[in-house]
Parts: structure tokens; C-alpha cells; sequence
């Protein structure tokens, strides 16, 4: 009898917050929406109810979750290698005149090159395919990390070095103490924007790349997210597609969410009164 | 005003174990601006900020200058602190050179500490950390002892309770406080205070006014205030030095003879009214000046 005494709590939760019932009546109302426009024949797009049966079936089975694990592990690798080379790369240009003259120009240069159409290059450059994925991922968070660093950075208030310099801080005290709590909401920023890019190019990188035949998993549905989108495609089953793009929404809402928890813990200053 | 009674335990564990916060003896604060100019851009063509300045700031007094905005005052500070150069001219500090020929820019020093115009707390550090901050840095105590320090400090201040608060978590006023304990923490000769009221209601200000001079009762340091409000700049300073428009040079030093510790009641006094009447006349002038010298720029 449990089930129903929880199910009840969270209804009325729901019903009680205002922001929480706006968010369910949309989604909802969403869904009802487009199982109307799937019926009557104005979408093509498979109907939720029909989704929802698929979604149920693929829960159970170990390669899309596979999948799930693959894509991820590239997204956290790019990820993570973006804000280790991202944040010393943006506060040494915010700190230093001379490197921002030297690299500033290159950076800019490249920037605007989309991570996907490093796709071929990187597949030729890396030795495995896995690597030259997890490339073209990095590429996508690295510049929103980087830009949002040298923003951040350049924003610190002048008034907080002067203040410090009067006291008798040394340049270390400066970096340690002004610029890199200063710059820290910047990073946190670049951090989430930078997550969100490495989802979009890691789905597009698997379409391009054809995936990963790697492990024992591999094969049809074993290339990751944007590989089984493209693969269901490719199979004709429709209602698969639609099961692989929401997983991806909520792959990079989940990412997301939980940067800027991070976030928040390590920015107590910022937070609401 | 004395400071709200502290319950006893607290009191006595101020009193036992914190470090003395009585002003060094040795200090002083005394400065000397001879001759100073400051010119923005190059010689010939630049903007002149400061034009032959000259004029003292007695050592443990405090010297309010007014003047209309945008004529130099802030620069003056800015020599001073070491933030900015002067073209020209000589600063000195209790008998040593700050800035002069040859050395256009102090080095910026615990011995003069600013509190700016819109605050400078540092807003990723606790209210405590914040106070802290100049002895930690100086290397001069452990975290342990600038904190204890730091906790009595804030607690003459009557700013208990607020230690664990981010500064944004806090009313402006207090924030204003909490940064003058902060200069106080590194034993400076100077507090240089650049219109540090100046975005508070006049409620508030008020109440700033009667805890500065508490602060300055206390601890006798060299205060060195700008300003554009008159009546601040009177109810504060033992010395007003009212200033030219643009270039900016003293075009009147007045003495305000009304005996310190001061209240409210005193602007109602006839002395007062005077010394303000005296002021407002010389500052009108300028302000008409800058005003008239606005409208041909334009």
C-alpha cells in the first residue's frame, strides 16, 4: 500500500507548487498535443503512446543502455579534458598581456571552425576512433569554457586588485585570492554551456563516425546515442528515433543540472538571499 | 555613543584574548601634497586633472576636501594610494617620499588603505575573511589569530554576528563598517575615504557619520575624506579643504573649530551654520564655473 501513499504525496506536491504544476501542465498538454497531430495524420512523427512502448521494450535491453554509457563516457572524457586544458588556457590569457597577443589570434582563427567538420581530420589524426569522438567533443566545450574564463576574468572589478594591492597581497595572493574566485561563476557558466555543446556534437560526431564497432557490445546498437538515432533511421524504426533523441534531452539535462549544483556549492556567495 | 553593552562572556573573551587593538603610538599619518599635477594624456594636449596642488593633512586629524564632481579630488586619493601616477610634484608621508621626481607612482602599502566609493569587499569571502584579509596576506598572523582579531574588531564596531554573512548578504550601511574594520585591521596610518557615503540615504548616513567618528575617537588615524555633500564634509573634518573646478587646486582651507567627539545636535548650531554658509559660498563659485565650462564644451 505504499505505492499509492507516495504517488498521492507527490500529486499534491505538484498540485501545491506553482512552478512544478506549470512544468507538468506544459509537458503534458505537449505530449497530448502531438499524440492528436500523430493520429489524425498531420505529423508523421510515430505518436508518445507508441513511443512510450518502444521505450518501454529498449529499457530492457542491455545494448541500449550501452549506448547510453558509451556516449557519456565520451562526453565526460571531452568534457573533462576541455576544463583542464579550457581554465588554465583562459586565465593565462586574462592574467598575461604577452600570451593573449600570442594565442588570442590562433584561438580566434579556430574557433569558428564547427567541431563536426574536425570529424574527418580527427578520425585520420587519432589512432583510434574512440579518441578522435572524444576530439571532436572536447573541441565543442573547450571554446564556451575558454571564452567564458577570459570574460570572467577580464570582468573582475579593478577596485578588488587595488584593494588587495594596498594591503600588501603578492601577485600569488592576487591569482589565488581575486582572480580565480573571481573568475569562478564564469567557469561555472562556460562549464554548463560547455557540457550542453558536448552533447550536441557527440550524437552528430556518432552519426558522422559510424559509431564504434569497438567491444564486445558493438554493432547495431552499441555506438552510442547519435549512432542508434542514426541506425534506427537507417533500420526504419521510427518510434526507436524518437526514444534516442529524448534520451539525449535528458542526458544533457541531467548534465547540466548536476554542474550547476556543483556549481552553486562551490559559488556560496551567489547564492539567493 | 558608546558601544551596546556585550554579554558578559563574550566581553571578557574579547577583552582576555584578543591582540590590543589600541593605535600604535609611533603612528602618524601626516602628508604633504607640494606642487602636485597631474595631467591625463600627453603634456601639451592632455587633460589637466591637479594643477599645483599644495596643501597638508595633519597627522591624526581628519582633512575632508570638497569640490565639484569631476575635479580631481579622486585623483589626488589615487596618487596617494599608489593606484595612479602624477605628472609632477611631490607627495610625502610622515617625512618620506611617496611619489616625487623620479618616482611617479607610489607603491600601494598597508599604511594607506582605501575604502571606495562603491565598497571593495571582496564578495566571495565571508564577512570575517573579508576583515581578515590584510594580516593574513602581510603574513603578519595565522588565520587563527587574524581571525580572533578580526571577530574583536568587528565587535567594537557593534558588528557582531555577521561574520559567517557574505557581503552581499548585508545592508549597504554595513558593508560601509565593515570595510572601514578592514582598513583598521592592517594598522594604517591613513584611511583614505573616497565619497564612501555617497549612494546611502541620508538616514543612514548619518548614522555612518557618528560611528566613523567613533572609529576615529578610538583610534586617532590620519583620515583623509572626499567628498561633495558640504555638510558631511563640516560635521567630519577638523579641516576642510574646498577645491577648485578642474584643473583642481585648494582655493580655501578652513579650520572647523567645533570640539570633536561631535553629535547631531551640532548642526543646528550657529558655528555651524556659519562654516557652511562660508563653504557653500566658495563652492557655489566653482560650481558655477564647471558648469559654465561644461555648457562651452558642448
Amino acid at each position: 500500500m505504499r505505492g499509492p501513499g507516495v504517488l498521492a504525496a507527490w500529486t499534491f506536491r505538484v498540485i501545491a507548487n506553482t512552478k512544478l504544476r506549470r512544468g507538468v501542465v506544459a509537458t503534458a498538454g505537449f505530449i497530448v498535443l502531438w499524440e492528436i497531430a500523430s493520429r489524425t495524420g498531420i505529423s508523421r512523427i510515430p505518436a508518445p503512446s507508441a513511443v512510450a512502448v518502444t521505450f518501454n521494450d529498449l529499457m530492457r535491453d542491455p545494448s541500449y543502455w550501452f549506448s547510453w554509457y558509451l556516449s557519456t563516457q565520451r562526453v565526460f572524457a571531452g568534457f573533462l579534458a576541455a576544463m583542464l586544458l579550457g581554465i588554465p588556457l583562459g586565465l593565462g590569457m586574462a592574467v598575461s598581456r604577452a600570451f593573449y597577443g600570442t594565442v588570442f589570434p590562433v584561438f580566434e582563427v579556430l574557433r569558428p571552425i564547427p567541431p563536426l567538420a574536425w570529424v574527418p581530420a580527427s578520425i585520420i589524426f587519432w589512432p583510434t576512433q574512440e579518441m578522435s569522438i572524444a576530439f571532436v567533443t572536447f573541441l565543442g566545450a573547450f571554446y564556451a569554457v575558454v571564452i567564458n574564463v577570459i570574460g570572467g576574468a577580464q570582468a573582475i572589478d579593478v577596485r578588488y586588485y587595488q584593494a588587495a594591492r594596498s594591503m600588501g597581497s603578492s601577485s600569488w595572493d592576487i591569482f589565488r585570492r581575486i582572480i580565480l574566485p573571481g573568475t569562478l561563476p564564469s567557469i561555472v557558466v562556460g562549464a554548463t554551456v560547455g557540457i550542453g555543446i558536448a552533447w550536441a556534437v557527440v550524437v552528430a560526431a556518432e552519426m558522422i563516425s559510424g559509431g564504434g564497432s569497438a567491444g564486445s557490445m558493438g554493432g547495431a546498437k552499441g555506438g552510442g546515442l547519435g549512432f542508434f538515432i542514426w541506425n534506427s533511421y537507417v533500420g526504419g524504426s521510427y518510434t526507436q528515433i524518437v526514444v534516442g533523441m529524448i534520451s539525449i534531452g535528458i542526458a544533457g539535462y541531467i548534465s547540466s543540472a548536476l554542474l550547476r549544483k556543483l556549481g552553486e556549492l562551490v559559488t556560496p556567495w551567489l547564492r539567493e538571499q | 555613543m558608546k558601544p551596546e553593552p556585550v554579554p558578559s562572556r563574550e566581553r571578557s573573551l574579547a577583552e582576555t584574548k584578543a591582540p590590543p587593538l589600541r593605535p600604535d603610538p609611533r603612528r602618524r599619518g601626516e602628508i604633504r601634497i607640494a606642487d602636485v599635477v597631474k595631467i591625463y594624456g600627453s603634456e601639451a594636449t592632455g587633460v589637466r586633472a591637479v594643477d599645483n596642488c599644495t596643501f597638508d593633512v595633519p597627522a591624526g586629524k581628519i582633512t575632508v576636501v570638497v569640490g565639484p564632481s569631476g575635479c580631481g579630488k579622486t585623483t589626488l586619493l589615487n596618487a596617494i594610494a599608489g593606484f595612479h601616477s602624477i605628472t609632477s610634484g611631490t607627495i610625502h608621508l610622515d617625512g618620506a617620499l611617496l611619489c616625487g621626481p623620479g618616482r611617479p607612482k607610489a607603491d600601494p602599502g598597508p599604511d594607506r588603505i582605501v575604502v571606495f566609493q562603491n565598497g571593495a569587499l571582496f564578495p566571495w569571502k565571508t564577512i570575517i575573511e573579508n576583515v581578515a584579509f590584510g594580516p593574513m596576506v602581510q603574513g603578519r598572523l595565522n588565520r587563527k589569530d587574524a581571525f580572533e582579531k578580526a571577530r574583536a574588531m568587528l565587535a567594537e564596531a557593534g558588528l557582531r554576528n555577521l561574520e559567517s554573512n557574505y557581503p552581499g548578504e548585508i545592508s549597504s550601511g554595513m558593508r560601509r563598517r565593515v570595510e572601514i574594520a578592514r582598513a583598521l585591521m592592517n594598522d594604517p596610518k591613513v584611511l583614505l575615504l573616497d565619497e564612501p557615503y555617497r549612494a546611502l540615504d541620508s538616514l543612514t548616513k548619518s548614522v555612518m557619520h557618528e560611528a566613523l567618528l567613533e572609529t576615529f575617537d578610538r583610534n586617532q588615524v590620519t583620515i583623509f575624506f572626499i567628498t561633495h555633500d558640504l555638510e558631511e564634509a563640516i560635521f567630519l573634518g577638523h579641516r576642510v579643504v574646498i577645491m577648485t573646478t578642474r584643473p583642481c587646486r585648494p582655493k580655501k582651507i578652513l579650520t572647523v573649530d567645533i570640539p570633536q567627539p561631535r553629535d547631531y545636535s551640532v548642526l543646528t548650531a550657529k558655528r555651524f551654520r556659519e562654516y557652511l554658509d562660508e563653504t557653500i559660498e566658495a563652492v557655489h563659485e566653482e560650481a558655477l564655473k564647471a558648469f559654465a565650462a561644461g555648457e562651452r564644451e558642448r
